[in-house]
């Protein structure tokens, strides 16, 4: 167990220097100027020539590379270059609104979808399976963003039940007041793909041999469900659950920038909005750090889900 | 593939074994639901072509009616009382022995009517209403169809051709271009979706042609997938290997024997690509890194139609919102359609 962790930590690093040389390459060579972003327009040459030596772009490509995987390393991405805000300050005040909003949206979603699904996949053929799948068919070519337009008018505006936008410091005000909206509307909108996805699951065990063995011994289709079916879709529903997982450090950068939510996503897109270089790498690199360690926990998991499964 | 698989043996050459493609087309045919969806697209892709040549919608930018004129089935928007004063009522009062003006009217009127121009009277109504400028909804629809339809459509022939060229290298190869292959996959797919497109979008910049390129050079990574464990499959198979044996050469053999053989799973995966992609470049559009202001594509619609529903000019929200979802529902039903068609096993699972 502990060689097969160490060896796959080891594995890592190839693709995270791979990342690390990605987003370098991006912004070095398609971006542009640092120093011209910075000095804005009525910089002087003298001006842009020491924001150019204090960020180090006037030394070779090899060495900027260096300061770089320094400052990765250090975890020191230094400041925000408009709001002089530093990027580790960023994370930890932006990421607990993110997850305020994630977390619900993501027990909600898994929690509803599955039983729907089994559902479905258990009455498969009849008319609420097809009625089920034409709707999720029409609900998916929707975009999300009808969805949350058209959702936040009627409840937020029109009914009054939620606040249309809004925030506060205090976790429990937000997750009673603030949260349920915009969670709501991200837990309808995902739960079209995902019922579609796991009914999918659930339909491919559903014609295994075990299942017919197990009907045949007399066994009640409650047990024959969720002792044998539930179990054996464990697997391909942890892994899509371990995909989803990083999902909810980036947030839904539309949920957060249509309900004012001050997270990660919409830190983001602000950031990319004025040319925040420092912010866009810091997020992009320490979530794939974050993303590969999820992938690593996801197969760990399996294990528990399925003694047969073998971690070499 | 059919220099190879389908070439008549000798003695009965009349014994044509039926084409993959036409036996998949003769499958689509009776799947009722793919013909109708097909059609749909078709007629899409009939209006797309004249629309961009310019035969309709060309003049979407014209403000023809009055701003936020009404669709015409529910009539002119009732007037608006704006608060101002009421013209009083009784016998004007002559003043023209006080005001300094007076002389001057009789000639201003007359120079006025000398340079009277004409103004084209404004629609009450519009067929699908009308914007805050008055621009013809219905126009703007059809044009965002062209723009939006064009971005994903282009972007999944981007993301398909790298997928594709990555995947057969990488699956025909393997050994060290496979693995540097592999390291580049893994590093696109560690770093979450949304947050490489933003990064990419930060460094690009706007534009359809922006959007597009964003999109394709972010979303190959599935394809490369799928190709690549094709390709394996195939590299060991009799019928390449007989390529080999008659001195076909490794590209030849990639591209004239097994790319034939895999390119029903191409074009399937093909079909999920344009729709991610029409999905992506309406949020895209919305959060403003997409297509530019002086464009239209339902994603600027609808980020236009936030603001107007609060106000209760529903029409540009409700046109977007139908021309996606007909478009992109028939879209999907025609990719599912088309994939039972090509490969049957798949039948009913999912």
């Amino acid at each position: 167990m502990a060689a097969y962790l160490l060896r796959r930590l080891w594995q890592m690093v190839p693709t995270l220097a791979g990342v690390v040389l990605l987003v370098f390459v991006l912004f070095h060579f398609f971006g542009g100027d640092p120093a011209e972003i910075l000095g804005g327009l009525n910089a002087s040459k003298e001006q842009i020539a020491a924001i150019r030596q204090t960020l180090g772009l006037d030394q070779p490509v090899w060495v900027q590379l260096w300061i770089f995987v320094k400052s990765i390393l250090s975890f020191d991405f230094g400041k925000s270059w408009t709001t002089n805000e530093a990027v580790s300050h960023i994370f930890a005040t932006r990421l607990p609104a993110t997850l305020q909003v994630m977390v619900p949206i993501l027990i909600l979603d898994t929690f509803l979808a599955l039983p729907v699904a089994m559902w479905v996949a258990y009455r498969r053929g009849s008319l609420t399976d097809r009625l089920i799948m034409v709707i999720t068919t029409v609900a998916l070519s929707i975009s999300f963003l009808v969805y949350v337009i058209v959702g936040q008018y009627v409840f937020g505006f029109q009914l009054g039940w939620f606040p249309v936008q809004g925030w506060s410091d205090s976790v429990a005000t937000n997750l009673l007041t603030y949260v349920p909206l915009p969670v709501m509307l991200a837990v309808f909108v995902g739960l079209a793909p995902q019922t579609r996805l796991y009914r999918t699951f659930f339909l491919d065990e559903l014609g295994q041999d075990y299942v017919r063995t197990a009907r045949a011994k007399g066994m009640q289709e409650g047990t024959v469900l969720f002792r044998h079916v539930l179990r054996n879709a464990m697997i391909p529903i942890l892994t899509n659950i371990g995909l989803a997982l990083p999902g909810i450090f980036v947030g839904s950068f539309l949920i957060e920038v249509f309900f004012s939510i001050p997270g990660l996503g919409r830190e983001v897109l602000l950031a990319v909005n004025r040319s925040d270089y420092p912010v866009i790498q810091a997020v992009t690199i320490y979530l794939a750090v974050l993303t590969m360690l999820i992938n690593l926990l996801t197969d760990l998991a399996y294990r528990v889900a399925d003694p047969r499964v073998v971690l070499k | 593939m059919s220099a190879v698989l389908a070439a008549p043996a000798p003695d009965d050459a009349h014994q044509h074994s039926e084409g993959v493609w036409h036996a998949a087309w003769r499958r689509y045919r009776a799947d009722r639901v793919g013909m109708v969806s097909l059609f749909i697209v078709l007629a899409f892709l009939v209006l797309i072509v004249c629309s961009s040549l310019g035969l309709v919608a060309a003049d979407w930018q014209r403000e023809v009616g009055v701003p936020n004129a009404p669709p015409t089935f529910m009539g002119p928007a009732p007037p608006q009382n704006n608060g101002s004063i009421e013209t009083p009522k009784g016998p004007d009062v002559d003043l023209s022995d006080i005001d300094p003006l007076a002389p001057r009217y009789k000639e201003w009127a007359e120079r006025a009517a000398k340079l009277k121009t004409t103004e084209q009277p404004k629609a009450q109504t519009l067929p699908l209403g009308g914007d805050r400028l008055g621009r013809d909804v219905l126009s703007k629809a059809v044009k965002g169809t062209q723009i939006s339809v064009f971005v994903g459509v282009l972007a999944a022939v981007l993301a398909t051709t790298i997928g594709t060229l990555f995947g057969a290298f990488g699956g025909f190869f393997g050994g060290k271009v496979g693995d540097l292959l592999e390291w580049l996959y893994n590093v696109f797919e560690s770093i979450p979706g949304i947050l490489l497109i933003f990064a990419f979008a930060a460094v690009l910049g706007r534009g359809i042609g922006t959007v597009v390129m964003i999109l394709g050079l972010t979303g190959w990574t599935g394809m490369y997938r799928q190709v690549r464990a094709e390709f394996i499959k195939h590299a060991g198979r009799e019928y390449v290997r007989s390529a080999e044996a008659i001195g076909a050469s490794r590209l030849s053999r990639m591209f004239r024997h097994i790319l034939p053989n895999v390119s029903h799973v191409v074009l399937v995966r093909m079909g999920l690509l344009v729709v991610g992609f029409i999905k992506a470049e309406v949020i895209l559009s919305y959060l403003g890194l997409g297509v530019p202001v002086d464009q239209v594509s339902w994603g600027t619609m609808l980020a236009e139609a936030q603001t107007e529903l609060i106000l209760g000019w529903w029409w540009q929200l409700a046109a977007a919102t139908a021309f996606m979802a007909l478009f992109v529902t028939a879209f999907s039903l025609m990719a599912d359609a088309a994939r039972d068609a090509l490969d049957p096993k798949l039948r009913g699972l999912e």
